[in-house]
């Protein structure tokens, strides 16, 4: 044993051996850790289809995607233009109002407050939009973060129109 | 331990203490040396044991009734309270049970607080201590969902949601707590299996929370070291078995009057109607015993900062022990520390207060003011204090201060001193 610095064969052994050990038990637990994970039939319900023939103008339906709220508000002339007039320097969160709708009419995004998940009320709040009244935060009638906690402004799902009355969300 | 040279007196009891020596933990327990001047504020450990083993028993009871499904647990609960033979007596137990188990063990980390049982050589304890406080209020979360009503169905939306906090990697966290894009069956399905499993697990903390405690003893009301055994200790059996008794039937006093007067006072109205995703009921509070971390959370404007705010405000109290620098232990001794204490108590009180206000308007000035506080009695007072305090004289002994008539070092007097008198 003159070089005590060399690596002998005891060592890689210990070595290699560890390393297949950890691996080995990292492939078993992962089963168990990914079985937590969204399965087949919660991910079957990934679209949903809405008529939206009878909502009249100022008046907002909710649905149910994927287990969430989502709210479809037919906007007023008076909501789109107060929207389209705020600047994005007063932001939060800065979008524009015509990134975030495909037909200024029609404001479709999700109603879960992106602070921690509550569903915000309508025509509530200091900026004609929604009002989350678990924690306070204001949103404006482009659904925009503008007073109190939550970070973002209410997430926009990927959706479509399929014909003049019928929207596909997901 | 104290000494294991204990032998059973009958022949078969020493042939099976030979291979499993079990008589000497059951004669270590009974003849465990307790400093004789424990008050009642020690009494909260016997409390917590029996609490504990109230909720296992009751919860055990529960399960065989209870269906975790998202269409069936609100209304096997019902059955429960309705059908069951002594459902309802038996739920009102359990949920009151948290309620207590809560109680007691705020009173029992206020009594370390106030007389330094955290400090050297007791920091194991107090660290298990804190891991089994956590783990309660994991159960009692867990557990407030299983009745899939509103209050559990939009409390389990907030708590999980703090995980999205989390940058980057956040989202999918809290989907994967889920096992979907909302809180829904299987959320409810693995909450029932962790809330089951959960008791047990602080149950082995328990055990080693209390095989910490025997390795250097008890701490006391003047919190100096005590030789044990000695005059100044008493056995554990019957002398601290029985006190222990009394308080609890004190104790229970309490808890009946919950279970059986005001058994819905501490929970929340809107539980009873069924868990809606479209609906968030318009004010969402936590149970009482989580108050003071909800507000913390609420009064930081920020969400991640917010998430972090309310975690470190439990993690800080493991690291206590380091964090007050003061040797001595009872705040008895201590006449600055004891004022501050005080404080703290206040502190937290208020900070439950606001936690179920609206966070808005003086609430939330409050609470600020309250969190900071908080976080300055463990980072910047007690470090200090410790190094400018003047502390009283310690007492020699724990008979000291009775005998000798006041608190004033002198040392213990003699047995002729007494035959004098």
């Amino acid at each position: 044993m003159s070089d005590q610095k060399k690596v002998n064969r005891r060592d890689f052994i210990y070595t290699a051996s560890t390393v297949v050990g950890v691996v080995g038990v990292g492939a078993a637990a992962w089963p168990l850790i990914d079985q937590m994970n969204p399965d087949a039939s919660v991910k079957a319900l990934a679209t949903t289809e809405v008529d939206v023939s009878l909502v009249k103008p100022g008046q907002s339906i909710t649905v149910l995607w994927r287990g969430k709220p989502v709210f479809i508000k037919r906007r007023t002339e008076n909501e789109i233009n107060e929207a389209k007039a705020v600047s994005l320097t007063e932001l939060k969160h800065p979008e524009k109002d015509e990134d975030r709708v495909s037909n200024p009419e029609w404001l479709v995004m999700l109603g879960v407050c992106t602070h921690l998940g509550c569903v915000p009320l309508a025509d509530k709040g200091d900026y004609n939009g929604w009002f989350c009244p678990c924690h306070g935060s204001h949103y404006d009638t482009s659904g925009r973060i503008r007073k109190g906690p939550a970070p973002t402004n209410l997430e926009i799902p990927k959706y479509e129109f399929v014909n003049n009355n019928t929207i596909k969300i997901g | 331990m104290s000494e294991h040279n204990y032998q059973p007196k009958s022949k078969f009891g020493k042939w099976f203490n030979d291979r499993l020596p079990l008589l000497t933990l059951a004669n270590h327990l009974t003849d465990y040396p307790t400093p004789k001047n424990l008050n009642y504020w020690w009494t909260f450990g016997g409390i917590l044991t029996f609490c504990l083993i109230t909720q296992i028993i009751t919860g055990l009871v529960l399960a065989m009734h209870y269906i975790a499904h998202a269409d069936l647990a609100f209304s096997s609960v019902e059955h429960i309270m309705r059908d069951v033979n002594y459902g309802w007596l038996i739920r009102y137990i359990h949920a009151n049970g948290a309620s207590m188990f809560f109680l007691a063990v705020y009173i029992h980390i206020f009594r370390s607080l106030f007389y330094g049982s955290y400090k050297a050589p007791r920091e194991i304890i107090w660290i298990l201590g804190i891991m089994i406080y956590l783990l309660m209020m994991a159960a009692a979360f867990m557990g407030y969902v299983l009745p899939w009503g509103q209050m559990s169905f939009w409390g389990a939306t907030v708590i999980t949601n703090l995980f999205s906090a989390i940058p980057l990697v956040g989202e999918s966290i809290t989907t994967w707590l889920w096992g979907g894009y909302s809180v829904d069956n299987p959320t409810l399905t693995r909450f029932f299996t962790l809330h089951y499993l959960i008791p047990f697990l602080i149950l082995g903390l328990v055990v080693l929370h209390i095989w910490a405690l025997h390795v250097p003893g008890n701490n006391n009301p003047i919190g100096i070291d005590i030789k044990k055994p000695s005059k100044d200790t008493v056995s554990f059996h019957p002398y601290i078995v029985v006190k222990d008794l009394f308080a609890l039937l004190l104790f229970l006093i309490l808890f009946a009057f919950f279970v059986f007067y005001s058994p819905n006072v501490l929970g929340h109205a809107d539980n009873y109607i069924e868990a809606n995703p479209l609906v968030t009921p318009a004010h969402i509070v936590p149970e009482w015993y989580l108050l003071p971390f909800y507000a913390i959370l609420r009064s930081i404007p920020d969400k991640l900062m917010g998430v972090i705010a309310m975690l470190s405000a439990i993690l800080i109290l493991a690291a206590l022990p380091w964090l007050d620098t003061s040797k001595i232990r009872s705040a008895v001794f201590r006449p600055l520390y004891k004022q501050f204490y005080w404080i703290l108590v206040l502190d937290v009180l208020i900070l439950g207060y606001v936690g179920a206000m609206p966070a808005e308007g003086l609430y939330l000035l409050i609470a600020r003011i309250g969190t900071a506080y908080y976080f300055a009695h463990f980072l910047i007072i007690l470090p200090i204090l410790g190094k400018v305090e003047k502390t009283l004289p310690l007492p020699m002994s724990i008979s000291e201060p009775i005998l000798g008539g006041s608190l004033n070092a002198e040392p213990a007097r003699s047995k002729e001193d007494f035959q004098k008198l």
